[in-house]
C-alpha cells in the first residue's frame, strides 16, 4: 500500500500537481473578483455627468497594440514552459527575459494612457464611468505588475536551480497566471475599448 | 496630518465615559494575557509549539480559541444593546449615546459572523477533514497558517478600535451612502474596510487550501460518493467561498477607493450608485449564510446517526441537497431587498427562488428525522443541541419562507421580524451545531470527554434564554418595531417585551457560563474522563486513529471500501477476527513549524493600520515586508522533516500503551 502510494507521487504528472491545481482554483476565485469588476463597468459606463463618454477618450490603435504586445508575451511564455520541458535553461531564461520586456512594455503603455487621461482632467474622481475604468483596467495593469514581480523571482529560481522538478512546477504555475491574465485584457479589450468605441 | 503619524493623534484615544470602559478592558485584556503567559514562562513553548506550528488540528484549536474570545466579545456587545434598550425609558435615554449605540451594533454583528461563526467553523474543518478522509494533513500547511494569522490580524483590528480611534457606524455590512467618506467622516468604516479584507483574504485562502484537500488528498479507496456527510458539506461550503469571497474583496475595495481616491463607485454625486453595492455585497452575503450553515449541518449528518445507531437516512439526497443549495444559493441575495424597487417581475422571481431553496433544507430536516426513526437514540449533549435545533431552525426558516413573499416583505422589512428571524437561523441553525460539534469531537481532539452534566444546563439555559430573547422580536417586529433603535417611545406599548429581551440576554449570558464552566470542569476531571480513539463508537475515519490523534494523524494511511469506512472495519474485525500480523510502518514526512505566516499577518496587520490612519510610508513598509517574506521563504530549503518507521513504530506502542484504541 505504501510502496503503491510512493511510485503514484514520484510518477505523477505535472498537470495533475497539487500546486498547479490550486492555482487553478485561485485562477477561479480570480476570474469572479473580474467579474465583480466588469459587471460594475457593466452598470457604470454611462454614468457620464458631465464627463467623457468611452468613444471620447479611447485609441482603438493603442488598445490595440497593448493587445499584441501581451498575446506576444504569452507566446513567449509558452516558449518558456516547452523549453523547461525540453531541459534548456538558456532557452527558457531568454524566453521569459523576453516576456518580461513585452509585460514591462504593456504596463507601460497602460501607464502612459492612464497618466494622459489624468492630465487631460479625466482622473477616477470626474464620473462613475472613469472612477469604473481605471479600476477595472488597473487591477488588471496591478495584476501584470505583479506577474513581473513573480517572473523575476522564478528566473533567480531557475538560474540558481536550473531546471527541476520544483521549477517546472513553479514555471508551469506562472504561465497558468500569465495566460489567464492574458483572457482577462481579451475581455477588456472587447468589452471595454471595441464595444466603447462602437 | 503629519508624515509620520498620519491622521493619528492623542485625541484618538480620549473617549467618553462608557467608551474609555471598553478601551481600559481591552488594555487589561491584553496586559493580562501577557502577563499570565510570562508568569507561566509559556512564551517559547506558546511559539514553537502553538503559533509557529503546521499542524491542521492545532491551528484548528487556534481557530476555535479566536471564536471564543471573539464570542465573549460579541456577546458583551449584545448585552450593551439589550441593556440600553431595557433601560432606555421615558426620560431616562439610557447609558448610550446613539452613534455609541451604532458603533455597537454594528461591531456586533461583523464579529458574530467574521470572528465568531467562522473561525468556529474553518476550526472544525482543519481538525476533522483530514482525519476524514484519511490523510496527513490540508493540501498546503504554510497557508494555512497564514490563512489563520490573517484572521487573528483581523480580529485583531475590529479589537484595536475599541481603544484607538472608532468603529463603524453604519450596520454590519456599512451600506453606502452612509458609509461614504461625506457622511461617515471618521476611521470606523476604514477599520471595518481593513479588517475584513485582511480576514477575508484569509478566508479565501482557506477555501481554495481546503477545497483541494477535499479533492487531492482523499485516501486510497474513498469515492466521492464514499465521503462522510460532513465533507461534502465542507465541500460545498468551501465552493461558495471561493465563488462568494472575492466578491466581497471587490466590493468593499470599491467602498475604498471611494473613501481613499475620491471615486464615485457608490457616492451621491457623479453617477455613484449605492443600490450596486447593495446588489453586490449581498451577491456575497447571502452565500456567506450557507458558507456557515453548510458545515453546520455537515456535523447533525455525523452526530445523528451515530448517537442513532443507525447510518444515515437517504445518503445520497443529502449530497444532492447540499450541491443543489450550493447552486440555489446566488439565486435568492435580492430577497434581502425586494423593497429596493426592482419592479414585480425581479421580486416575483427571487421570492420563488427563496421558497425553492428552502426544499433542500427540507430533505435534510427529514433525512434526520428518518435516521432517528427506529434508531436507539443516545441522549447525550449533542443530540439534544440536534433537537433544539430542529425546533428553533424549523420556526426561523418558516418565518423565512414567511418574508420570502415580498408582498409580506415590504411590511416586514428592516423590523424586529427579521432581527428574529436572522438571529434563529445563525443561533439555532449554526451556533447550536457548532455546540454540539464542539461535544461530540472534543475528546477526539483532547482525549477526554466534557462533563454531561454541565452540557445539559448550558442546552437548557440555551433554549430558555433564546425564547425570552428572540420570540418577542417577532411580536415586536409585527407590531412595527423597526430594528437598531436605542430608544423607544412609551407609548409604544414595545418597552415591556424589550425588558424581557434583555433578561432573556441574560439567561443566555448563564448558559455561556455554564459552558465556560463545563470545559474548566472538565479539565479538571480529565485524568477521570480520559477516553480512547473511539468514545462514541463512531463511524467515520476520525475514530479509527488515537485520541488526541498523533501529528502524524494515521501511521498507515487506511485504505477506504465503502461509506462509513471505521464502521465497516469494526465490523469486518468483529466476523473475522482483527488481524494481529505484525503492522510495518513506513517512514512520514512532515512539514517543519516554520514563523512566516506570523510575519506575513504581522505586516497585513500594521498595513491595515496604517491605511486607517493615513501614514503611507508604513503601508508601503509593510506591502514590501509581505512581498519578500514571500520571496525570501520561495528560496527555502529543508522544510520538512521525516519521522522515521522505526520512531512511528515507537510512537504507536507507545500511544497504544496509555490508550485503548
Amino acid at each position: 500500500m505504501n510502496e503503491h502510494q510512493h511510485t503514484s507521487i514520484a510518477k505523477k504528472d505535472l498537470t495533475d500537481d497539487k500546486v498547479v491545481f490550486g492555482l487553478w482554483i485561485y485562477i477561479l476565485s480570480d476570474c469572479v473578483l473580474f467579474a465583480g469588476l466588469f459587471a460594475t463597468y457593466a452598470v457604470q459606463h454611462t454614468a457620464l455627468f458631465g464627463g467623457p463618454a468611452p468613444s471620447d477618450i479611447f485609441s482603438l490603435s493603442g488598445a490595440l497594440v497593448e493587445t499584441l504586445v501581451l498575446l506576444t508575451s504569452s507566446f513567449t511564455c509558452g516558449l518558456a514552459v516547452l523549453a523547461a520541458y525540453k531541459n534548456k535553461k538558456a532557452l527558457t531564461l531568454l524566453a521569459l527575459a523576453a516576456t518580461v520586456l513585452l509585460g514591462a512594455t504593456f504596463v507601460g503603455m497602460e501607464y502612459i494612457e492612464f497618466s494622459r487621461l489624468v492630465a487631460a482632467g479625466h482622473s477616477w474622481q470626474q464620473s462613475a464611468f472613469l472612477s469604473s475604468f481605471f479600476t477595472l483596467v488597473g487591477t488588471h495593469g496591478l495584476h501584470v505588475s505583479l506577474g513581473l514581480l513573480w517572473m523575476l523571482v522564478l528566473m533567480a529560481h531557475i538560474y540558481l536551480r536550473g531546471i527541476q522538478t520544483s521549477t517546472t512546477r513553479k514555471l508551469l504555475a506562472f504561465s497558468i497566471f500569465w495566460h489567464f491574465l492574458d483572457i482577462i485584457w481579451i475581455f477588456i479589450f472587447t468589452f471595454v475599448y471595441l464595444f466603447g468605441l462602437m | 496630518m503629519s508624515f509620520f503619524f498620519g491622521t493619528l493623534t492623542l485625541s484618538a484615544l480620549m473617549h467618553g465615559p462608557i467608551e474609555t470602559v471598553g478601551q481600559l478592558a481591552v488594555v487589561f485584556g491584553v496586559l493580562l494575557g501577557i502577563g499570565v503567559i510570562s508568569y507561566f514562562k509559556a512564551w517559547s513553548w506558546l511559539f514553537k509549539e502553538w503559533f509557529t506550528s503546521l499542524d491542521a488540528k492545532k491551528i484548528g484549536i487556534m481557530y476555535i480559541v479566536l471564536s471564543m474570545v471573539m464570542l465573549a466579545r460579541g456577546f458583551i456587545d449584545a448585552l450593551m444593546l439589550r441593556g440600553q434598550q431595557a433601560i432606555a425609558v421615558g426620560a431616562d435615554t439610557g447609558f448610550l449615546s446613539a452613534n455609541h449605540f451604532a458603533q455597537i451594533f454594528s461591531a456586533h454583528g461583523v464579529i458574530m459572523i467574521f470572528f465568531v461563526a467562522m473561525p468556529f467553523m474553518f476550526g472544525f474543518l482543519n481538525i476533522i477533514i483530514p482525519l476524514q478522509i484519511g490523510a496527513r494533513d490540508v493540501a498546503y500547511p504554510l497557508l494555512n497558517s497564514i490563512s489563520f494569522w490573517l484572521t487573528a490580524a483581523g480580529a485583531m483590528l475590529i479589537n484595536l478600535s475599541l481603544v484607538v480611534g472608532e468603529f463603524a457606524a453604519a450596520g454590519w455590512l456599512a451600506y453606502p451612502p452612509l458609509s461614504e467618506l461625506q457622511y461617515s467622516p471618521g476611521v470606523g468604516i476604514d477599520y471595518y474596510i481593513w479588517a475584513l479584507q485582511i480576514a477575508g483574504i484569509g478566508t479565501l485562502l482557506s477555501g481554495i487550501n481546503l477545497l483541494v484537500t477535499i479533492i487531492k488528498m482523499r485516501a486510497p479507496g474513498m469515492r466521492l460518493m464514499r465521503m462522510p456527510v460532513f465533507v461534502w458539506t465542507a465541500f460545498g461550503s468551501m465552493s461558495l467561498v471561493i465563488f462568494a469571497f472575492p466578491i466581497l474583496t471587490v466590493t468593499l475595495a470599491m467602498l475604498g477607493l471611494d473613501r481613499y481616491l475620491g471615486m464615485h463607485f457608490f457616492t451621491t454625486n457623479l453617477g455613484g450608485n449605492a443600490m450596486l453595492y447593495v446588489n453586490l455585497i449581498w451577491s456575497w452575503g447571502h452565500p456567506e449564510v450557507y458558507i456557515l450553515a453548510l458545515p453546520a449541518f455537515g456535523i447533525f449528518s455525523e452526530i445523528v446517526p451515530v448517537f442513532s445507531q443507525k447510518r444515515l437516512f437517504g445518503y445520497t439526497s443529502m449530497v444532492v441537497a447540499t450541491l443543489s443549495i450550493v447552486v440555489l444559493s446566488f439565486m435568492v441575495w435580492l430577497h434581502h431587498f425586494f423593497t429596493m424597487g426592482a419592479g414585480a417581475d425581479v421580486n416575483a422571481f427571487f421570492g420563488i427562488m427563496t421558497m425553492v431553496i428552502a426544499i433542500p433544507t427540507g430533505v435534510k430536516i427529514f433525512n434526520w428525522l428518518f435516521t432517528m426513526f427506529r434508531g436507539r437514540i443516545i441522549f447525550t449533549t449533542p443530540m439534544l443541541w440536534f433537537m433544539g435545533f430542529l425546533v428553533t431552525f424549523t420556526i426561523g426558516g418558516m418565518a423565512g419562507v414567511l418574508m420570502a413573499i415580498p408582498g409580506a416583505d415590504f411590511e416586514l422589512h428592516n423590523s424586529l421580524f427579521l432581527v428574529a428571524h436572522f438571529h434563529t437561523m445563525i443561533i439555532g441553525g449554526v451556533l447550536f451545531n457548532f455546540f454540539a460539534g464542539f461535544t461530540y469531537w472534543f475528546p477526539k481532539v483532547f482525549g477526554f470527554t466534557l462533563n454531561e452534566r454541565l452540557g445539559r444546563y448550558a442546552f437548557w439555559l440555551w433554549i430558555l434564554g433564546y425564547c425570552l430573547a428572540f420570540i418577542p422580536l417577532y411580536v415586536l417586529g409585527i407590531m412595527g418595531m423597526t430594528r437598531r433603535l436605542d430608544y423607544v417611545d412609551p407609548n409604544s406599548g414595545w418597552h415591556i417585551l424589550l425588558v424581557v429581551v434583555a433578561v432573556g440576554a441574560c439567561v443566555i449570558g448563564l448558559a455561556l457560563l455554564c459552558q465556560a464552566l463545563q470545559i474548566i470542569v472538565s479539565i479538571a476531571q480529565r485524568k477521570k474522563r480520559a477516553v480512547g480513539g473511539d468514545p462514541w463508537n463512531g463511524r467515520t475515519l476520525e475514530w479509527a486513529t488515537h485520541s488526541p490523534p498523533p501529528v502524524y494523524n494515521f501511521a498507515r494511511i487506511p485504505h477506504v471500501h465503502g461509506r462509513d469506512a471505521w464502521w465497516q472495519t469494526k465490523e469486518a474485525n468483529a466476523s473475522e477476527g482483527s488481524s494481529l500480523k505484525a503492522i510495518e510502518y513506513e517512514d512520514i514526512e512532515l512539514p517543519r513549524n516554520t514563523s512566516v505566516g506570523l510575519f506575513i499577518a504581522g505586516f497585513a496587520f500594521f498595513c491595515g493600520f496604517a491605511l486607517i490612519w493615513h501614514i503611507w510610508w508604513l503601508a508601503i513598509v509593510s506591502v514590501l515586508g509581505v512581498m519578500l517574506t514571500v520571496i525570501i521563504r520561495s528560496f527555502a530549503e529543508d522544510i520538512e522533516y521525516t519521522i522515521p518507521a522505526l520512531e512511528v513504530a515507537k510512537m504507536e506502542a507507545d500511544l497504544a500503551r496509555t490508550h485503548t484504541l
